[in-house]
């Protein structure tokens, strides 16, 4: 058997009928979560900035609160599915079958990355009530958001092999993800920036996720979009390799 | 059942010199052991023996530092595949999904080890189970016996034809120890080769052709149970006296294992000695005996007498 094709589907299935059984708390809360900011944000500073010749300040907002969601949901699934699984001991149940490293790993990255997107697709529907967006380049909004919910879905994969109790996947998420997601260019132009902020900034992943993905929409971005799409793209082999590495040695998984 | 089984000769399970480390315990000392295919065979042993890390080390939960393992022939690391889908593990922790229903659970376990859905199948291992009734309740809504036989409908789920079973009664109520001893039976006549481990003596006596009783991470024994019994020739002969206060003769007083009264335990080895021998000792001497009861060793003695330890209690609930 080369690619056990019965076992990856089924347990891609059964990672994408976990978060959709309890849609209410994976999908509806974190789209009403963005769309509060989005109500705060754009209310606030609609008139007050202007990041972009031409683009209102809520058409500015709306990508960067989509692929914000996108990452922090696509972290969230991953991540959140394995640790339950190590604490509950169910995870026993994906261990014992035939699954190789990689039908493991593809099946819950690609998971994240549908709940990712599907998170993402909701606040865009509920943002178009609020605002009129244009889509400059849906090729690159669809790339940057399967890669970027792959990033994380991946970066949840490590997270949830490392950690052995929940709130240390707590702390991923708290003194990572958000602080990175927050600071990564999705409520201002990194170019608005001090010269040193602006440096560090450059040195944020998710930064190339945020540009490249509302380039996408709006037309302008920070970084050139294609410096972003090797970015991120180089950063998912980089976590992919080392995921499947700690999968391929049963680091914390197999004793 | 999965066509390996055919090639009878080959050993169902296969364990070659298997050592396992954790830090400075030794859990498993260099563990050689064949399993024939279609035989139940049980694995005893008292708690930390290192049973668990024996059938986890065949299921490839865990690594061992050195030795192999082969099922049907097929390496558990090389040809991991194969060899996982060659055997059923149903855990000793009473693990579930809360997020899925009991059908779900056990379709998704066929899923996970590649073989499409099949509803008959399903069916009759949720009916054999008896938990048709419980199909669809999710596993959150289930007792801890339901759990308990959710577990084997899912080690079972991708048809094996081998199943290891870890301590599958441990805790549950005598009911549903009994229903899942004819279970296990069951399968194991349908050809299926069943291994369980146990520290219940009863289940090993009652269920297993073979029995291997591990401790400190080695075989101590390896027979089938008349062959274990067979190995011991000590004897007991239990009398009851007429007379509290009689004396015994000195050609009976070195077998004098324990007496309370005009209860009297003797102990002999059956190849220099024999119950009648010593009752016709005691008449000689004129000491009547009111009744009688001889008792050959149990499971339970060859156990204490390898081990040095006492299985624990039975956790009847």
């Amino acid at each position: 058997m080369v690619f056990n094709a019965v076992g990856f589907y089924t347990l891609l299935k059964k990672e994408v009928m976990r978060f959709w059984k309890v849609g209410v708390q994976t999908v509806f809360s974190p789209m009403i979560t963005t769309l509060l900011y989005l109500l705060i944000f754009s209310y606030v500073l609609e008139d007050r900035v202007n990041v972009y010749p031409g683009v209102g300040y809520t058409e500015f907002l709306v990508p960067g609160l989509m692929m914000m969601s996108i990452i922090q949901n696509a972290f969230a699934n991953s991540s959140s599915s394995l640790i339950q699984s190590k604490v509950t001991g169910n995870v026993i149940f994906i261990l014992l079958p035939p699954l190789s490293s990689l039908e493991f790993y593809l099946a819950f990255v690609l998971a994240a990355a549908i709940r990712g997107v599907l998170v993402g697709i909701s606040v865009y529907i509920v943002a178009l009530f609020f605002v009129d967006l244009s889509l400059d380049h849906l090729g690159a909004i669809l790339a940057f958001a399967f890669l970027a919910s792959s990033v994380m879905g991946a970066f949840g994969v490590i997270a949830g092999i490392w950690a052995e109790k929940f709130d240390q996947i707590a702390a991923f998420t708290n003194f990572f993800v958000m602080p990175l997601s927050f600071l990564s260019g999705v409520f201002y132009s990194i170019n608005d920036l001090p010269e040193f902020w602006r440096n560090i900034s450059h040195l944020n992943p998710f930064f190339y996720m945020i540009d490249g993905f509302r380039a996408g929409f709006i037309g302008h971005s920070d970084v050139p979009m294609s410096f972003s799409f090797a970015f991120v793209l180089g950063f998912l082999v980089l976590l992919s390799v080392l995921a499947l590495r700690l999968l391929h040695t049963g680091y914390k998984m197999r004793s | 059942m999965n066509s390996a089984s055919s090639h009878t000769s080959v050993p169902a399970i296969s364990i070659q010199g298997i050592r396992k480390r954790y830090g400075r315990l030794e859990a498993l000392k260099g563990i050689d052991l064949d399993i024939r295919q279609g035989e139940f065979f049980g694995l005893l042993g008292p708690n930390g023996a290192g049973k668990s890390t024996l059938i986890n080390t065949i299921a490839g939960l865990v690594r061992p530092d050195g030795g192999r393992v082969a099922v049907v022939g097929h390496d558990t690391v090389r040809d991991y595949r194969a060899a996982r889908r060659n055997i059923g593990v149903v855990p000793q922790e009473l693990v579930y999904d809360p997020f899925f229903t009991v059908a779900e659970v056990v379709r998704n376990q066929a899923g996970y080890f590649g073989v499409r859905p099949d509803p008959a199948w399903i069916d009759e291992l949720l009916g054999a189970l008896e938990l048709d009734d419980k199909r669809d309740a999710n596993m959150r809504q289930l007792s801890g016996g339901m759990k308990r036989r959710v577990l084997i409908a899912q080690a079972l789920a991708h048809r094996p034809p081998i199943a290891i079973l870890d301590e599958p009664t441990a805790g549950v109520d005598v009911e549903l120890r009994q229903s899942l001893w004819t279970f296990a039976q069951r399968l194991n006549r349908e050809g299926m080769t069943v291994v369980l481990t146990t520290h219940y003596l009863e289940e090993a006596e009652e269920l297993c052709d073979r029995i291997a009783i591990i401790h400190h991470g080695e075989v101590q024994a390896l027979d089938t149970k008349a062959a274990l019994l067979e190995r011991d020739t000590r004897r007991s002969l239990e009398v009851v006296l007429e007379d509290p206060e009689a004396e015994l003769p000195e050609s009976v007083a070195p077998f004098l294992a324990e007496r309370d009264g005009v209860h009297v335990r003797l102990q002999f080895n059956k190849d220099e000695n024999s119950p009648v021998a010593l009752l016709n000792r005691l008449q000689e001497a004129g000491v009547v005996v009111t009744d009688l009861q001889t008792r050959s060793p149990s499971l339970e003695d060859i156990f204490l007498d390898l081990t040095g330890e006492q299985l624990a209690p039975e956790e009847v609930t």
